[in-house]
Protein backbone atom coordinates (compact mmCIF):
# COMPACT_ATOMS: atom_id res chain seq x y z
CA UNK A 1 0.00 0.00 0.00
CA UNK A 2 1.33 3.43 -0.69
CA UNK A 3 -0.64 6.42 0.79
CA UNK A 4 -0.07 10.59 1.52
CA UNK A 5 -0.34 11.77 5.13
CA UNK A 6 -1.76 14.86 4.20
CA UNK A 7 -1.41 16.09 8.13
CA UNK A 8 1.80 15.57 10.19
CA UNK A 9 3.62 17.52 12.43
CA UNK A 10 6.74 15.83 12.07
CA UNK A 11 8.95 19.13 14.09
CA UNK A 12 7.55 17.10 16.92
CA UNK A 13 7.98 13.31 16.03
CA UNK A 14 11.44 11.31 15.99
CA UNK A 15 13.09 9.90 13.13
CA UNK A 16 11.97 6.68 14.16
CA UNK A 17 8.40 7.78 12.98
CA UNK A 18 9.98 8.78 9.46
CA UNK A 19 11.56 4.83 9.20
CA UNK A 20 7.74 3.57 10.46
CA UNK A 21 5.96 5.72 7.61
CA UNK A 22 7.93 5.11 4.74
CA UNK A 23 7.91 1.22 5.90
CA UNK A 24 4.26 1.92 5.75
CA UNK A 25 4.35 3.17 2.22
CA UNK A 26 4.29 6.66 2.79
CA UNK A 27 5.04 8.78 0.04
CA UNK A 28 4.53 12.51 0.81
CA UNK A 29 3.56 14.26 3.95
CA UNK A 30 2.39 17.51 4.58
CA UNK A 31 3.12 19.77 7.53
CA UNK A 32 0.66 22.81 8.56
CA UNK A 33 2.51 24.99 10.58
CA UNK A 34 0.80 24.68 14.51
CA UNK A 35 1.27 25.80 17.91
CA UNK A 36 4.31 24.57 19.57
CA UNK A 37 2.91 24.06 22.85
CA UNK A 38 4.02 27.34 24.14
CA UNK A 39 3.15 31.05 22.88
CA UNK A 40 5.97 32.15 21.08
CA UNK A 41 7.27 35.84 21.65
CA UNK A 42 7.39 37.24 18.83
CA UNK A 43 7.38 36.83 14.58
CA UNK A 44 11.59 36.22 14.74
CA UNK A 45 10.30 32.99 16.59
CA UNK A 46 7.30 32.40 13.42
CA UNK A 47 10.72 33.20 10.55
CA UNK A 48 12.81 30.25 12.47
CA UNK A 49 10.20 27.92 12.30
CA UNK A 50 9.09 28.74 8.52
CA UNK A 51 12.67 28.08 7.57
CA UNK A 52 12.68 24.86 9.99
CA UNK A 53 9.52 23.85 7.71
CA UNK A 54 11.00 24.94 4.29
CA UNK A 55 14.42 23.94 4.64
CA UNK A 56 14.99 21.26 7.57
CA UNK A 57 12.65 19.39 7.37
CA UNK A 58 12.32 18.32 4.20
CA UNK A 59 16.01 16.88 4.59
CA UNK A 60 14.98 14.61 7.58
CA UNK A 61 12.28 13.26 5.50
CA UNK A 62 14.17 12.64 2.59
CA UNK A 63 16.66 10.25 3.87
CA UNK A 64 13.42 8.41 4.36
CA UNK A 65 12.37 8.60 0.68
CA UNK A 66 9.64 10.66 1.56
CA UNK A 67 8.59 14.29 0.22
CA UNK A 68 7.93 16.87 2.57
CA UNK A 69 5.92 19.62 1.94
CA UNK A 70 4.23 22.56 4.24
CA UNK A 71 1.71 25.11 4.76
CA UNK A 72 2.46 28.26 6.71
CA UNK A 73 0.27 30.28 8.91
CA UNK A 74 0.13 31.48 12.94
CA UNK A 75 -2.24 29.45 14.47
CA UNK A 76 -5.70 29.92 16.34
CA UNK A 77 -4.04 29.21 19.34
CA UNK A 78 -1.80 32.12 18.95
CA UNK A 79 -4.46 34.56 17.12
CA UNK A 80 -5.69 36.37 20.46
CA UNK A 81 -2.67 38.95 20.36
CA UNK A 82 -3.37 40.71 17.16
CA UNK A 83 -0.23 42.85 16.98
CA UNK A 84 1.51 39.51 16.82
CA UNK A 85 -0.76 38.14 14.17
CA UNK A 86 -0.03 40.86 11.94
CA UNK A 87 3.67 40.52 12.22
CA UNK A 88 3.21 37.08 11.79
CA UNK A 89 1.48 37.48 8.19
CA UNK A 90 3.80 40.21 7.18
CA UNK A 91 6.46 37.68 7.34
CA UNK A 92 4.58 34.64 5.62
CA UNK A 93 5.17 35.72 2.36
CA UNK A 94 9.07 35.77 2.15
CA UNK A 95 8.34 32.22 2.32
CA UNK A 96 5.52 31.77 0.05
CA UNK A 97 7.54 30.53 -3.38
CA UNK A 98 9.72 28.13 -1.23
CA UNK A 99 9.45 24.84 -3.21
CA UNK A 100 7.59 22.53 -0.56
CA UNK A 101 5.19 25.37 0.27
CA UNK A 102 1.28 24.56 -0.65
CA UNK A 103 -0.56 27.47 0.98
CA UNK A 104 -1.93 28.97 3.95
CA UNK A 105 -2.37 26.58 7.36
CA UNK A 106 -3.68 25.49 9.26
CA UNK A 107 -5.54 28.56 10.05
CA UNK A 108 -9.26 29.07 11.44
CA UNK A 109 -10.62 29.05 14.98
CA UNK A 110 -9.73 27.56 18.34
CA UNK A 111 -12.08 28.96 21.09
CA UNK A 112 -14.32 31.30 18.61
CA UNK A 113 -12.95 34.80 19.47
CA UNK A 114 -13.96 38.02 18.23
CA UNK A 115 -9.52 38.10 17.52
CA UNK A 116 -9.61 34.76 16.06
CA UNK A 117 -11.73 35.35 13.33
CA UNK A 118 -10.30 38.53 12.95
CA UNK A 119 -7.08 36.99 12.48
CA UNK A 120 -8.78 33.89 10.08
CA UNK A 121 -9.95 36.82 7.89
CA UNK A 122 -6.33 38.04 7.29
CA UNK A 123 -5.40 34.67 6.77
CA UNK A 124 -8.00 34.41 4.18
CA UNK A 125 -7.27 37.70 2.30
CA UNK A 126 -3.81 36.44 2.29
CA UNK A 127 -4.82 33.16 0.55
CA UNK A 128 -6.85 34.55 -1.25
CA UNK A 129 -4.71 37.76 -2.98
CA UNK A 130 -1.29 35.62 -3.46
CA UNK A 131 -3.41 32.57 -4.90
CA UNK A 132 -3.38 30.05 -2.51
CA UNK A 133 -4.72 27.07 -1.33
CA UNK A 134 -6.19 27.13 2.37
CA UNK A 135 -5.53 24.00 4.89
CA UNK A 136 -8.16 24.76 7.75
CA UNK A 137 -8.14 23.08 11.16
CA UNK A 138 -11.63 23.50 13.26
CA UNK A 139 -11.93 24.03 17.09
CA UNK A 140 -11.76 21.10 19.64
CA UNK A 141 -14.91 19.13 21.31
CA UNK A 142 -17.55 21.77 22.29
CA UNK A 143 -16.35 24.46 20.11
CA UNK A 144 -16.38 22.60 17.07
CA UNK A 145 -19.42 22.55 15.31
CA UNK A 146 -20.01 26.25 16.36
CA UNK A 147 -16.59 26.65 15.16
CA UNK A 148 -17.49 25.27 12.00
CA UNK A 149 -19.97 27.11 11.08
CA UNK A 150 -18.13 30.54 12.03
CA UNK A 151 -15.34 29.07 9.25
CA UNK A 152 -17.66 27.95 6.90
CA UNK A 153 -19.20 31.96 7.22
CA UNK A 154 -15.79 33.51 6.83
CA UNK A 155 -14.78 31.78 3.52
CA UNK A 156 -18.06 32.15 1.67
CA UNK A 157 -18.11 36.01 2.51
CA UNK A 158 -14.85 36.36 0.59
CA UNK A 159 -16.10 35.84 -3.21
CA UNK A 160 -12.61 35.15 -4.28
CA UNK A 161 -12.41 31.91 -2.46
CA UNK A 162 -13.00 28.66 -4.58
CA UNK A 163 -14.36 26.38 -2.50
CA UNK A 164 -13.02 23.00 -3.98
CA UNK A 165 -9.33 24.76 -3.08
CA UNK A 166 -10.01 25.15 0.64
CA UNK A 167 -9.85 21.75 2.46
CA UNK A 168 -11.70 21.68 6.39
CA UNK A 169 -9.88 19.57 8.64
CA UNK A 170 -10.64 17.44 11.77
CA UNK A 171 -14.60 17.16 10.52
CA UNK A 172 -16.81 14.78 12.46
CA UNK A 173 -20.06 13.38 12.31
CA UNK A 174 -22.01 16.44 13.20
CA UNK A 175 -19.97 18.90 10.70
CA UNK A 176 -19.21 16.59 7.66
CA UNK A 177 -22.35 17.24 6.04
CA UNK A 178 -21.93 20.96 6.10
CA UNK A 179 -18.37 20.91 4.77
CA UNK A 180 -19.27 19.10 2.27
CA UNK A 181 -22.43 21.04 1.35
CA UNK A 182 -20.83 24.05 0.77
CA UNK A 183 -18.34 22.28 -1.80
CA UNK A 184 -15.19 22.33 -0.09
CA UNK A 185 -12.93 18.86 1.07
CA UNK A 186 -12.89 17.43 4.36
CA UNK A 187 -10.19 16.00 6.84
CA UNK A 188 -11.08 13.04 9.13
CA UNK A 189 -7.92 13.31 11.76
CA UNK A 190 -7.52 10.13 13.53
CA UNK A 191 -6.73 10.10 17.21
CA UNK A 192 -6.58 7.78 19.97
CA UNK A 193 -8.57 9.91 22.11
CA UNK A 194 -10.21 12.69 20.83
CA UNK A 195 -11.81 13.83 16.88
CA UNK A 196 -12.25 10.26 15.55
CA UNK A 197 -11.63 6.59 15.66
CA UNK A 198 -10.56 4.37 12.57
CA UNK A 199 -13.84 2.78 12.47
CA UNK A 200 -15.71 6.33 12.65
CA UNK A 201 -13.45 7.23 9.60
CA UNK A 202 -14.90 4.21 7.92
CA UNK A 203 -18.04 4.62 8.81
CA UNK A 204 -18.03 8.50 7.86
CA UNK A 205 -16.81 7.06 3.90
CA UNK A 206 -19.23 4.54 4.34
CA UNK A 207 -22.25 7.23 4.73
CA UNK A 208 -21.16 10.09 2.97
CA UNK A 209 -19.11 8.45 0.27
CA UNK A 210 -16.07 8.94 -0.79
CA UNK A 211 -15.65 12.44 -3.06
CA UNK A 212 -13.52 15.23 -1.33
CA UNK A 213 -12.34 13.52 1.67
CA UNK A 214 -9.22 12.31 3.39
CA UNK A 215 -7.70 11.02 6.67
CA UNK A 216 -4.56 12.41 8.32
CA UNK A 217 -3.23 11.23 11.25
CA UNK A 218 -1.94 15.16 12.54
CA UNK A 219 0.69 13.04 14.61
CA UNK A 220 1.98 16.00 17.11
CA UNK A 221 3.62 16.35 20.66
CA UNK A 222 0.18 14.98 21.96
CA UNK A 223 -1.96 11.25 21.94
CA UNK A 224 -1.33 10.21 18.29
CA UNK A 225 -0.01 7.83 16.46
CA UNK A 226 1.45 8.26 12.98
CA UNK A 227 0.75 5.17 11.21
CA UNK A 228 -3.06 5.95 12.14
CA UNK A 229 -3.64 5.99 8.56
CA UNK A 230 -2.64 2.73 6.78
CA UNK A 231 -4.01 0.89 9.82
CA UNK A 232 -6.91 2.92 9.51
CA UNK A 233 -6.42 0.97 5.81
CA UNK A 234 -6.21 -2.05 7.04
CA UNK A 235 -9.08 -2.04 9.20
CA UNK A 236 -11.19 -0.60 5.68
CA UNK A 237 -10.13 -4.00 4.09
CA UNK A 238 -11.41 -6.17 6.65
CA UNK A 239 -14.58 -4.50 6.47
CA UNK A 240 -14.84 -5.80 3.11
CA UNK A 241 -14.20 -2.76 1.15
CA UNK A 242 -11.82 -2.91 -1.88
CA UNK A 243 -8.30 -1.95 -2.74
CA UNK A 244 -9.71 0.59 -5.17
CA UNK A 245 -11.67 2.44 -2.92
CA UNK A 246 -8.67 2.23 0.06
CA UNK A 247 -6.51 3.21 -2.51
CA UNK A 248 -8.45 6.55 -3.41
CA UNK A 249 -9.33 7.76 0.30
CA UNK A 250 -5.39 7.29 1.09
CA UNK A 251 -3.61 8.43 -1.87
CA UNK A 252 -5.53 9.61 -4.84
CA UNK A 253 -7.53 11.98 -2.75
CA UNK A 254 -5.07 13.53 -1.37
CA UNK A 255 -3.27 13.83 -4.44
CA UNK A 256 -5.94 15.58 -6.34
CA UNK A 257 -6.86 17.98 -3.54
CA UNK A 258 -2.95 18.97 -3.07
CA UNK A 259 -2.29 18.94 -6.68
CA UNK A 260 -4.35 22.44 -7.12
CA UNK A 261 -0.59 23.32 -6.38
CA UNK A 262 1.71 23.37 -9.17
CA UNK A 263 4.33 22.46 -6.33
CA UNK A 264 3.06 19.59 -5.32
CA UNK A 265 4.87 16.78 -7.39
CA UNK A 266 5.17 13.18 -6.51
CA UNK B 1 -21.16 -5.35 5.80
CA UNK B 2 -24.20 -7.69 7.28
CA UNK B 3 -25.31 -6.57 10.72
CA UNK B 4 -23.65 -10.44 12.13
CA UNK B 5 -20.83 -9.00 10.69
CA UNK B 6 -20.38 -5.61 11.80
CA UNK B 7 -21.02 -7.88 15.32
CA UNK B 8 -18.89 -10.07 14.83
CA UNK B 9 -15.96 -7.21 14.02
CA UNK B 10 -17.28 -4.69 16.69
CA UNK B 11 -18.92 -6.57 19.25
CA UNK B 12 -16.27 -7.05 22.04
CA UNK B 13 -14.92 -3.85 21.49
CA UNK B 14 -18.14 -1.86 22.20
CA UNK B 15 -18.90 -4.37 25.23
CA UNK B 16 -15.67 -3.46 26.54
CA UNK B 17 -16.62 0.39 26.66
CA UNK B 18 -19.42 -0.04 27.28
CA UNK B 19 -18.82 -1.45 30.67
CA UNK B 20 -16.11 1.36 31.26
CA UNK B 21 -18.92 4.17 30.56
CA UNK B 22 -20.42 2.24 33.37
CA UNK B 23 -17.67 2.42 35.70
CA UNK B 24 -16.78 5.32 35.07
CA UNK B 25 -20.47 6.12 35.93
CA UNK B 26 -19.85 4.39 38.94
CA UNK B 27 -16.96 5.81 40.37
CA UNK B 28 -18.59 9.27 40.04
CA UNK B 29 -21.31 8.10 42.40
CA UNK B 30 -18.95 6.99 44.84
CA UNK B 31 -16.73 10.03 44.90
CA UNK B 32 -17.74 12.54 47.41
CA UNK B 33 -18.30 16.63 46.31
CA UNK B 34 -20.32 17.87 43.83
CA UNK B 35 -20.19 17.54 39.76
CA UNK B 36 -19.82 20.44 37.34
CA UNK B 37 -21.95 20.84 34.49
CA UNK B 38 -20.10 17.49 32.21
CA UNK B 39 -22.15 15.50 34.23
CA UNK B 40 -25.06 16.33 32.94
CA UNK B 41 -24.09 16.55 29.69
CA UNK B 42 -22.87 12.99 29.73
CA UNK B 43 -26.14 11.90 31.13
CA UNK B 44 -27.74 13.98 28.43
CA UNK B 45 -25.70 12.22 25.63
CA UNK B 46 -25.64 8.55 27.22
CA UNK B 47 -30.02 9.12 26.95
CA UNK B 48 -29.24 9.28 22.94
CA UNK B 49 -27.84 6.05 22.74
CA UNK B 50 -31.63 4.59 23.17
CA UNK B 51 -32.22 7.12 19.95
CA UNK B 52 -33.58 5.35 16.80
CA UNK B 53 -31.87 5.80 13.19
CA UNK B 54 -28.43 6.16 12.42
CA UNK B 55 -27.32 9.45 13.53
CA UNK B 56 -26.52 8.70 17.17
CA UNK B 57 -23.09 9.63 17.04
CA UNK B 58 -24.06 12.97 15.90
CA UNK B 59 -26.81 13.38 18.37
CA UNK B 60 -24.07 12.68 20.98
CA UNK B 61 -21.32 15.27 19.43
CA UNK B 62 -24.45 18.19 19.80
CA UNK B 63 -25.34 17.45 22.98
CA UNK B 64 -21.60 18.15 24.29
CA UNK B 65 -21.68 21.07 21.52
CA UNK B 66 -22.04 24.95 22.16
CA UNK B 67 -25.25 25.85 20.18
CA UNK B 68 -24.74 29.79 20.09
CA UNK B 69 -23.90 31.58 16.88
CA UNK B 70 -21.88 34.51 18.37
CA UNK B 71 -18.23 34.61 18.68
CA UNK B 72 -17.06 35.24 21.91
CA UNK B 73 -15.39 38.26 22.96
CA UNK B 74 -11.96 37.07 24.45
CA UNK B 75 -10.35 33.14 24.54
CA UNK B 76 -9.81 33.02 28.02
CA UNK B 77 -7.58 30.20 27.45
CA UNK B 78 -6.67 27.73 24.65
CA UNK B 79 -7.95 24.32 25.98
CA UNK B 80 -11.31 22.78 25.60
CA UNK B 81 -13.13 20.38 27.78
CA UNK B 82 -15.50 18.56 25.88
CA UNK B 83 -18.64 19.94 27.24
CA UNK B 84 -20.33 23.19 26.81
CA UNK B 85 -20.43 24.72 30.39
CA UNK B 86 -23.54 27.25 29.06
CA UNK B 87 -23.98 31.04 28.22
CA UNK B 88 -22.16 33.48 30.40
CA UNK B 89 -19.55 30.64 31.63
CA UNK B 90 -16.35 31.19 29.14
Amino acid sequence: MKFIEPHAHMVSRTTDDYADLATAGCVALCEPAFWAGFDRGSAEGFRDYFRQLTEYEPKRAANYGIKHFTWLCINPKESEDMALAADVLAVIPEFMDCPNVLGIGEIGLNKNSRNEVKVLEMHVDLAASHDQLILVHTPHLEDKHKGTRLILDVLKNDSRIQPERVMIDHVEEHTIGMVLDAGHWGGMTLYPESKCSPARAIDMIERFGSERLWWDAACDWGPSVPLAVPRTAVEMRKRGHDDDLIDKVIYENPQQFLGQCDRFKL
Amino acid sequence: MTRQQVLDQYFMDARHKLIDLAAFLDRVERADGDADFRLEAFREAVKKLEDKGHDRAEAVLMVFSDPTMEPIPVAQGKGACGAWPGEGAE
